[in-house]
């Protein structure tokens, strides 16, 4: 069946059943996989995307459900001012060990920095426990994500 | 020796049969009271005390899951609308039906009970006065308009439909829609704890 979605900012017509996931659709049709597998079942956040601005499971996301709305994927997200920020926030802080939720940490802290500009430790913690961090990177993504704060 | 069997078998059943008809007299007699004040509470309160109801009418700014009532996974917090953080709101996970598997389960309008709708911690007796007050049931004036939320409400249903092997309440909803008609025909009795 064809689904017509928006991908940052650019129209796909994909041919999947309906209940194929978003992340299936990324990866393997769109082949756009800076959105990572993790688990399949919005446990581990490595599979976070935006829809319509806000954070979304796409391992568990039926095509089906998306419709119209805009998706945004880590490969789009430096685009915006907020995700420049926190991509330079990453680089700075050298975040990154392994690499593989990092993805779905920069989504999830994009939509924290856009609904929280200036958001407190605990603030960080309500929007940032739902991604799980193996090399456990959690002390450097606070400090980044404050960091990109910081440059309002 | 037969002829001593077929006696002894026979004076047998007629020691038998009184006491089960004295026992079937009692269950039946049993049944056929029906409940009455308070009691007519009871297996609404059944419901409302099951998992699949408090997890999300909790004390405080926590829901909880599965039928040991543990907080819920990931730091998930109330927010400011009861739909979660701004930044990892219930639909970040949780959309309009249950996942494949029933793995992350779902109904539309997915989120937590307002706070003044808790339930958990409360009696049966003070979960009974609760639904009743409109400034702790949602500003229900009337107790219709309670039954018609218990009926109709999609997150009231999704616990009949939870996904996965989660248990469902302990009694079915139409039966629960029976038992709330019973208990409003009756005024809406409270128990005494």
């Amino acid at each position: 069946m064809a689904f017509t979605i928006t991908v940052n900012g650019s129209t796909h017509t994909v041919d999947v059943d309906g209940d194929t996931p978003l992340l299936w659709v990324l990866r393997d049709v769109l082949e756009m996989t800076g959105t990572k597998f993790g688990c399949g079942r919005a446990l581990c956040g490595a599979c976070t995307v935006h829809v319509d601005g806000s954070p979304r499971r796409s391992c568990i996301t039926p095509i089906g459900s998306v419709r119209a709305s805009a998706i945004t994927t880590i490969e789009a997200i430096g685009s915006t001012a907020t995700g420049k920020k926190l991509q330079e926030a990453w680089l700075a802080e050298e975040v990154v060990q392994c690499g593989y939720c990092q993805s779905g940490q920069i989504m999830s802290a994009c939509a924290l920095l856009t609904a929280i500009p200036r958001p407190t430790d605990a603030d960080i913690d309500a929007a940032m426990s739902g991604n799980i961090c193996r090399c456990g990177t959690y002390v450097r993504m606070r400090t980044a994500i404050h960091r990109a704060a910081s440059q309002a | 020796m037969i002829r001593c069997h077929r006696v002894r078998s026979a004076l047998l059943c007629l020691a038998i049969v009184p006491l089960a008809s004295s026992l079937l007299a009692g269950h039946l007699g049993a049944q056929a009271t029906p409940a009455k004040g308070g009691a007519l509470f009871d297996p609404i309160a059944s419901v409302l005390q099951s998992p699949r109801c408090i997890n999300c009418h909790p004390a405080g700014d926590v829901p909880h899951q599965k039928d040991t009532h543990i907080p819920h996974l990931q730091h998930v917090i109330r927010g400011p609308y009861g739909t979660g953080s701004p930044a990892l709101p219930c639909s970040t996970c949780h959309q309009n039906r249950n996942s494949a598997e029933g793995a992350v389960p779902g109904a539309p309008g997915w989120r937590l009970a307002p706070l003044s709708m808790k339930w958990e911690g409360l009696t049966k007796g003070q979960i009974c006065e609760s639904i009743k007050d409109p400034n702790r049931n949602g500003n229900r004036r009337t107790l219709e308009e309670v039954i018609a939320h218990m009926k109709s409400d999609s997150l009231v249903l999704w616990a009949w439909h939870p996904g996965a092997d989660r248990t469902v309440p302990p009694v079915s909803h139409e039966q629960l829609v029976r038992d709330l008609n019973a208990w409003v025909a009756a005024g809406g009795p409270c128990p005494s704890n």
